[in-house]
């Protein structure tokens, strides 16, 4: 009995039709965490929703287990899916075994920089270093113990990146940044303690990057201390907190692979989404009162990034 | 390393640890109640879960936490009772039936987060609660007596689980059934009702870990857990079945974990060797749980199921 009712609860799989009907474009998105977690996983969630197209979207979410998203992506092939978005790089070792048995299906791959050699897999990854030198800039400036905390999952995939914009930028502006990777995507408390241990050192900011970092805002909320976020717009978890985020537009770059895929091409090019093919755009909370200089000097770094004359460290 | 040596920090790190085991140590004394009358319950992490979620659930739509603080004891129960007649009455397998426990609580909570909230809302948290005369003490006053009920209940049921287990004849039945249901059966004890009644307050204690854990955070999202409940089941081979031990391990585990973090912090650890770093408390742990191991023995009938046939 527990068994069947197990199965029944674990089934995570849901049908997000935007549209459907005869001629529709089908597709399929694997994602490791939820697809609402105001991160990563939405982040794509939202962006294919955004699609202009006449597409029917099914959705896999919360496959933190590498074999469980390898199944879903395996069986959105055989049901004969014309896209399939594996959204993880922690998947792109059975996106390697799974593509060449579907040569007719696409998949979409990312964060990643290349496509594995396979001509049916777009790959994508975020400039995620760019938000997060803009992100850096605007900390170093509301900061007045000129500490920043950080709060990362794994030393890996767009966090790196984020991250080490974010230093280049902070420091720069004469703040001492702390990173804590917690070495979990998922766990939220551990995010939280994280935080609480930045504060304990001072820091007057924080930011962070993935799915857990919600336990890191809550405590960024309770101390009265300012929030950077990134992936999604966070400002729903603290209206007055969160400064800014850098939001992930992955329709810019998705329009062109399809665009692509309806001339015949299937796959092997690789995609980056950054600010100036507006894939990224940082987000302003009007709730948090930040200065006319501020802002002004975030929107210099936007340019000077955009122009090439910022480097971000990254 | 210095700056880790400083009363601030250190009393952080203190209060970290404390705020970490709270849910470790309430789940693992209900799992040290159940598993003393012979019943194993590795579906904890699913307990956890669905208790987290419908505690959380209960603080958003109605703001208020003890209401919500008793619906997760409420859920604890009710899988208690559901676990109670698989595994008593109907003598299923212990360890099959937990996992089973666990995917099922680890999925309904998953799409019932899904069904009924979407997207991750912060909620209000458990509000601390400064003991008069103890809060102020320095050093220690901050991380022992300026925290939660829940974390106080926590602690206070170490020694109340003790006098329960070796002090009254509840507690005598519970470790009789659990070292030889046969003869504790002959002299009139009943297996099948005593194992039940420590099975509910074992589930009702990890209802009320999941509960700490949630009202803590603020918020819910799938797997909030993260297997916080399987380490809590072997804290309790840790503890080697005494509440005092297993105390003692929850204290272990949540204050490696937080000194890891305090360093990570500091930058004491290099970001290099931060994932390494991050196993530390399950290495400490489990270093400590095979010295201990080779001293104890497990309830003699753990995980047998009773049976008068």
């Amino acid at each position: 009995m527990l068994g069947v009712l197990a199965l029944g609860a674990t089934a995570c799989g849901s049908d997000d039709s935007s549209s459907s009907g005869g001629g529709a474009l089908t597709m399929a998105i694997v994602a490791p965490s939820a697809s609402d977690d105001l991160a990563f996983s939405q982040s794509m969630v939202d962006s294919v929703n955004a699609l202009d197209r006449d597409i029917t979207v099914q959705i896999t979410d919360g496959t933190f287990i590498v074999e469980d998203a390898a199944a879903a992506i395996r069986g959105y092939a055989e049901d004969g899916i014309d896209i399939v978005v594996a959204h993880g790089t922690q998947f792109g070792a059975s996106l390697a075994e799974i593509a060449p048995d579907f040569p007719d299906t696409t998949f979409i791959w990312g964060t990643a920089t290349d496509t594995q050699g396979l001509d049916n897999v777009f790959a994508y990854s975020p400039a995620s270093d760019e938000g997060g030198y803009v992100n850096g800039v605007v900390a170093a400036a509301i900061s007045t113990t000129g500490i920043i905390g950080v709060v990362g999952p794994v030393e890996a995939g767009d966090a790196v990146p984020y991250i080490n914009g974010f230093i280049t930028a902070a420091e720069a502006g004469g703040a001492t940044v702390n990173v804590t990777y917690t070495g979990s995507f998922g766990d939220v408390a551990l995010a939280a303690e994280a935080a609480e241990a930045h504060l304990a050192n001072n820091a007057d900011v924080l930011t962070g990057t993935a799915q857990m970092v919600v336990g890191a805002v809550g405590v960024a909320s309770d101390a009265g201390v300012p929030w950077f976020g990134t992936q999604s717009n966070q400002t729903s978890l603290d209206a007055d907190l969160v400064v800014a985020s850098q939001v992930y537009h992955w329709e810019v770059v998705l329009e062109e692979m399809l665009d692509l895929r309806d001339n015949g091409t299937k796959g092997g090019q690789a995609f980056e989404i950054n600010l100036a093919n507006g894939g990224l755009v940082i987000e302003f909370n009007d709730g948090f009162d930040l200065s006319d200089d501020i802002k002004a000097a975030a929107e210099d770094a936007i340019a000077g990034i955009i122009d090439g004359s910022i480097d971000t460290g990254a | 390393m210095n700056d880790f040596f400083t009363s601030s920090v250190l009393v952080a790190t203190a209060a970290s640890a404390i705020r970490l085991a709270t849910p470790y140590l309430l789940a693992s004394l209900g799992e040290t109640i159940g598993q003393r009358s012979g019943v194993l319950n590795l579906g904890v992490d699913g307990v956890m879960l669905l208790s987290a979620f419908f505690s959380y659930w209960t603080v958003l739509e109605t703001g208020n936490l003890w209401l919500a603080v008793i619906v997760a004891l409420a859920v604890g129960i009710i899988m208690g009772v559901l676990y109670g007649v698989i595994t008593v009455f109907f003598e299923a397998t212990q360890g099959i039936s937990g996992i089973g426990i666990f995917i099922f609580g680890l999925g309904f909570s998953d799409l019932m987060f899904r069904q009924q909230v979407g997207t991750p809302k912060p909620v209000q948290r458990l509000p601390r609660v400064d003991i008069p005369g103890l809060a102020d003490i320095p050093y220690i006053g901050e991380p022992l007596f300026q925290r939660s009920l829940l974390t106080y209940l926590a602690f206070a049921l170490v020694p109340l689980t003790f006098l329960l287990l070796n002090k009254t004849t509840f507690g005598l039945n519970i470790r009789s059934v659990g070292e030889n249901p046969q003869a504790a059966d002959s002299l009139g004890v009943s297996v099948e009702r005593t194992r039940f009644a420590a099975i509910l307050i074992g589930n009702a204690l990890a209802g009320l870990a999941g509960a700490a854990l949630v009202l803590q955070l603020g918020i819910f999202q799938p797997n909030l857990t993260q297997g916080m409940g399987f380490i809590a089941v072997a804290l309790v081979y840790f503890g080697a079945w005494r509440p005092l031990g297993v105390m003692g391990g929850a204290l272990l585990y949540g204050l490696v974990n937080a000194t890891v973090l305090q360093w990570k912090s500091l930058g004491i650890i290099p970001v290099s060797i931060s994932d390494l770093a991050g196993m530390a408390p399950a290495i400490v742990t489990i270093g400590a749980l095979i010295l201990l191991a080779r001293r104890v023995n497990a309830p003699a009938a753990l995980t047998k199921p009773f049976s008068r046939h």
